[in-house]
């Protein structure tokens, strides 16, 4: 019993689970030496690489998206100048005009005013001159009429009140023949 | 009871309420005692050995595929692969050590992490359902690694005194009670540490192993008679053991290169 005990101590010792047997500890190095020769030497190396590569493309490309969006942006900024200068030279291109509209209004009124009293005075002048033409004319023509009526009236007997009727009308449709025949 | 007895003669008429008598053939540190599959010169290689070197060859294969011709556009394969080493270096390295001082140990950790990462899933692979890490050699091996990187770069970056006043966390203010602080210090530093660095990982494994070895037995075993909804019940363990220990295995991967970071960041500070 007891040398049976024994054994079984032996037995346990020899089993220590916390006693590390030298082959596997040589497997065990070895398997992670390899491993880690591969990750060291070349597969990290190599998606270190990949992955600076892709970190520069997308760096690049932000960088490039970037630049646009400078460019676009001071692109939108000149046009609207553009635009803002544009509106700006209409609004003042009317504004002239409009000034320019009722300068010319005003100097076309205060020209036809001109004109009208121009025209109203020349027609003054015309009938004043008319009328001094027609004034010395009928003072002409009455005292030559005047004239001939008294040596008419000379002549002939002024006694008979018939005769002088006469001689008025005599007169008088003289003075429409020579009219009739004036026109 | 030979432990190999045991591990290679699986009884499959073992079952409860039988009659040949045979007891529940629960696992033990036998499950973790394997026959040599072959020796050469003395060499004895076994399965542990042989699943570590399929880890290996699995582990290079993959980030070969993945990353051998890496492109700018990244295929499937590479995008997982770019989304594990991804998660390695800035998770991990990059939150411990910075960017600028973390590059450098980047090659290390990952190969760290993957290679503990595919040993330990081994415990769930069918036909292979063993984790290679809960053989103490496989951890030690490499706390051993991180330890002499930790120790190597400490004594480059504070010279021989400054080693030791980095590793007892020497500290003036500290008074009276300093001499003590830096016996412990040394001792937690330079000895324990790099113990439960290896045994945390190891120790995890072990237990993990030895649950779904036993549901697993048990499912088998109480298959029989009136005690078949318990082997149902098992079964079930089984399974959620699986899920868990697969979760534990990332864990367990995550945490191992977590601390070898940690100590990395200790030899690089400059006041400990």
């Amino acid at each position: 019993m007891i040398a049976n005990l024994a054994q079984l101590a032996a037995e346990e010792t020899e089993q220590n689970p916390l006693l590390p047997a030298g082959p596997e500890l040589l497997v065990g190095t070895i398997a992670f030496a390899i491993v880690f020769f591969f990750f060291w030497k070349k597969l990290l190396p190599n998606i270190n690489k990949v992955l600076e590569e892709r970190r520069a493309a997308i760096e690049g490309g932000i960088e490039e998206a970037e630049a646009m969006k400078v460019e676009a942006q001071s692109v939108l900024e000149q046009y609207k100048a553009q635009l803002a200068e544009a509106r700006h030279e209409a609004a003042r291109l009317r504004q002239e005009a409009q000034e320019q509209g009722a300068a010319l209004i005003a100097e076309m009124r205060a020209e036809g005013q001109r004109q009208r009293e121009e025209i109203i005075a020349a027609g003054h002048a015309q009938i004043e001159a008319d009328r001094k033409a027609a004034a010395a004319a009928l003072r002409q023509d009455v005292g030559r009429l005047a004239t001939e009526l008294a040596g008419k009236l000379v002549g002939e007997s002024l006694e008979d009140h018939a005769r002088q009727s006469r001689v008025i009308d005599r007169f008088l449709d003289e003075l429409e023949e020579k009219a009739e025949a004036a026109r | 009871m030979s432990a190999d007895q045991t591990q290679l003669a699986f009884d499959w008429s073992c079952r409860i309420l039988s009659d040949n008598g045979c007891g529940f053939p629960a696992p033990g540190l036998h499950s973790f005692l394997f026959k040599p599959l072959a020796t050469v010169g003395g060499f004895e290689f076994n399965k542990v050995m042989l699943l570590a070197l399929i880890t290996t060859l699995l582990v290079v294969a993959f980030f070969w595929a993945a990353f051998g011709k890496a492109k700018v556009v990244p295929g499937k394969l590479q995008m997982i692969g770019e989304a594990g080493y991804d998660f390695v270096r800035r998770s991990i390295v990059y939150e411990t050590l910075g960017k600028r001082e973390g590059e450098k140990w980047v090659p290390l950790m990952v190969s760290l992490f993957f290679f503990i990462w595919i040993m330990n899933i081994w415990s769930v692979i069918p036909l292979a359902q063993f984790p290679v890490s809960s053989v103490i050699a496989f951890p030690a091996v490499l706390a051993a690694i991180v330890w002499l990187v930790w120790v190597g770069l400490t004594f480059k970056r504070h010279g021989f005194v400054g080693f030791f006043k980095n590793i007892t966390g020497y500290d003036k203010s500290l008074g009276w009670v300093l001499p003590l602080v830096m016996v412990i210090e040394f001792f937690s530093n330079l000895i324990v540490r790099p113990f439960t660095h290896a045994v945390r990982l190891f120790a995890n494994m072990f237990a993990g192993h030895l649950m779904l070895v036993m549901f697993t037995v048990a499912s088998w075993y109480l298959l029989n008679s009136w005690l078949i909804p318990a082997a149902g019940v098992s079964f079930v363990m089984t399974m959620f053991m699986i899920v868990f220990e697969l979760f534990v295995q990332a864990v367990q991967a995550y945490v191992f290169v977590l601390l070898a970071c940690s100590y990395i960041q200790g030899a690089l500070a400059e006041h400990h």
